[in-house]
């Protein structure tokens, strides 16, 4: 799929190549992410929180430039609360996440900005809807981004079967970002988790150490 | 609403991109013939904060260099934002200074209009949405630290406008020496004197170990009480003494011969010119 063109003015400050990913089960949604922030080869930050709350059952993963996806996430959460507000209703996934298609689009010279929109609502359930660089939209029961995804599309597709549970999906996606972070010089510190249900919201942290261990030369 | 160059901004002050295009002409006829464009002066800095068991440290270093010229020796780089909220400055020192005293004075007139003490979340959100609309062109780094209802915290900004709040963080060039010092030594709620010790300790580093870092440390205390502005708190650099002498006694050189031809001048013309000297 798309992956990203870097231009050189954009390296100097607050950029992120990542590793993020979102799958969808039966009653929510499991997101990842690692938790590096690079500007060049210096780490500005080794525990980044790249899942941002958007609504209450609704979060994105981001990847791209930081200061970018930030300022998109803010302004999307804004409108996202307004329109709830005046539905009295809590959004639908995929308002959020064709509201961010529509400023990854229309600002796409501009920006660079890499998200992975997912959540739970009322109607559909558990979505996961990938938003890449250049402003498409598409609804995919698993997705991942950013620079580390190369190393995991195998992985994903081999692993990857429908019906699984809550506890498959946050093993399998512990699995998968910690082979990206293995693999990718851009991606490392933690492993941040989230579960996204009907009934709320449970995040947790892999430290370094407790990360899933696999074959290392 | 990303996009928003409104011209109505630019007349009210601040800042003003009018030149831009006159630049870009000089600097490529500059070029063509073989001189370079004088440089915007930036501060190359180590500045460093750190959430300790009160409140936070903020630290920074005081050179300021022009290219490789240091054209302040002892320069503030923690600048006042509100009574509970400062903020330290990397990069282009113009700019750190003006956007501060900007965010100083927008602060105090939203503090007065909700009517309570300001929050550090809210400085960082001005701050990076004006960076973030300037698209990196207002070229500073900054840490703002601060203690409001919701605690100490600390945050650093990028000049494209992205932020993190951490624990623990250092800008500038010389972040990565004084970083390593943070990630020996920095455990959380410290003791006060451990604290300015440890924020002492990773400025000297970038001091010693950054050239566009140098002079002296200046820290500023900031708890639920007050702040403790310390200026020059330590001077690790000073100025070495001179071994030796260089004067000559009157008498080395001795005196062969001197001859003494008078000239005869005219006065010709007389003015006298009055200074002001007021």
């Amino acid at each position: 799929s798309c992956d990203f063109y870097v231009s050189p003015a954009r390296r100097s400050s607050g950029f992120r190549a990542t590793t993020i990913m979102a799958v969808e089960f039966d009653g929510g949604v499991v997101i990842g992410a690692d938790s590096r922030t690079t500007t060049g080869a210096y780490i500005a930050n080794r525990v980044t929180d790249k899942l941002t709350p958007i609504h209450d059952r609704i979060f994105c993963c981001r990847s791209g430039s930081a200061a970018d996806t930030q300022a998109i996430a803010d302004a999307v959460s804004y409108q996202l609360g307004f329109h709830s507000i005046e539905l009295d209703e809590p959004p639908l996934v995929q308002t959020a996440a064709n509201l961010f298609k529509q400023m990854c689009y229309r600002y796409r010279e501009e920006l660079m900005a890499g998200i992975i929109v997912a959540g739970w609502d009322k109607r559909r359930g558990g979505q996961v809807y990938t938003v890449p660089m250049g402003g498409m939209l598409v609804r995919q029961p698993v997705s991942v981004g950013g620079s580390g995804s190369s190393y995991i599309y195998g992985f994903i597709d081999s692993k990857y079967k429908s019906g699984m549970t809550k506890e498959e999906c946050l093993r399998f996606t512990a699995d998968a970002l910690a082979l990206a972070m293995e693999r990718d010089g851009s991606s490392g510190g933690v492993v941040r988790l989230a579960a996204i249900t009907e009934s709320g919201l449970e995040r947790s942290v892999i430290l370094g150490n407790q990360l899933p261990t696999f074959f290392s030369a | 609403m990303l996009n928003s160059s409104t011209q109505c901004e630019m007349t009210s002050g601040g800042f003003c991109f009018d030149n831009a295009r006159r630049n870009a002409v000089l600097e490529a006829e500059l070029s063509e013939k073989g001189y370079k464009a004088p440089k915007a002066r930036k501060t190359g800095t180590t500045i460093a904060g750190m959430v300790f068991k009160d409140g936070v440290i903020l630290g920074a270093d005081t050179r300021a260099t022009d290219d490789m010229v240091v054209a302040d020796k002892n320069c503030m780089k923690i600048h006042y934002i509100a009574p509970n909220i400062y903020c330290c400055g990397a990069g282009v020192a113009a700019d750190a200074e003006i956007l501060t005293q900007m965010m100083s004075s927008n602060i105090e007139l939203h503090s007065l209009s909700t009517g309570r003490p300001p929050l550090v979340v809210t400085v960082t959100r001005q701050i990076k949405q004006k960076l973030f609309r300037y698209q990196g062109h207002i070229g500073s780094s900054l840490i703002v630290g601060g203690v409001d209802v919701d605690g100490p915290q600390l945050y650093s900004i990028f000049p494209h406008g992205s932020y993190d709040k951490l624990p623990f963080l250092t800008m500038g060039s010389g972040a990565a020496a004084a970083v390593s010092v943070f990630e020996d030594r920095f455990k959380a709620k410290m003791e006060l004197e451990e604290a300015k010790q440890l924020v002492r300790d990773a400025i000297t580093a970038g001091i010693f170990c950054d050239l566009g870092s140098g002079s002296n440390v200046d820290l500023c205390v900031i708890t639920e009480k007050g702040v403790d502005y310390l200026r020059g708190y330590d001077r690790p650099s000073q100025k070495g003494q001179r071994e030796g002498s260089y004067r000559y006694k009157l008498g080395t050189t001795p005196v062969l011969t001197k001859t003494v031809t008078p000239l005869t001048l005219d006065v010709v013309e007389e003015s006298i010119k009055t200074m002001d000297t007021q």
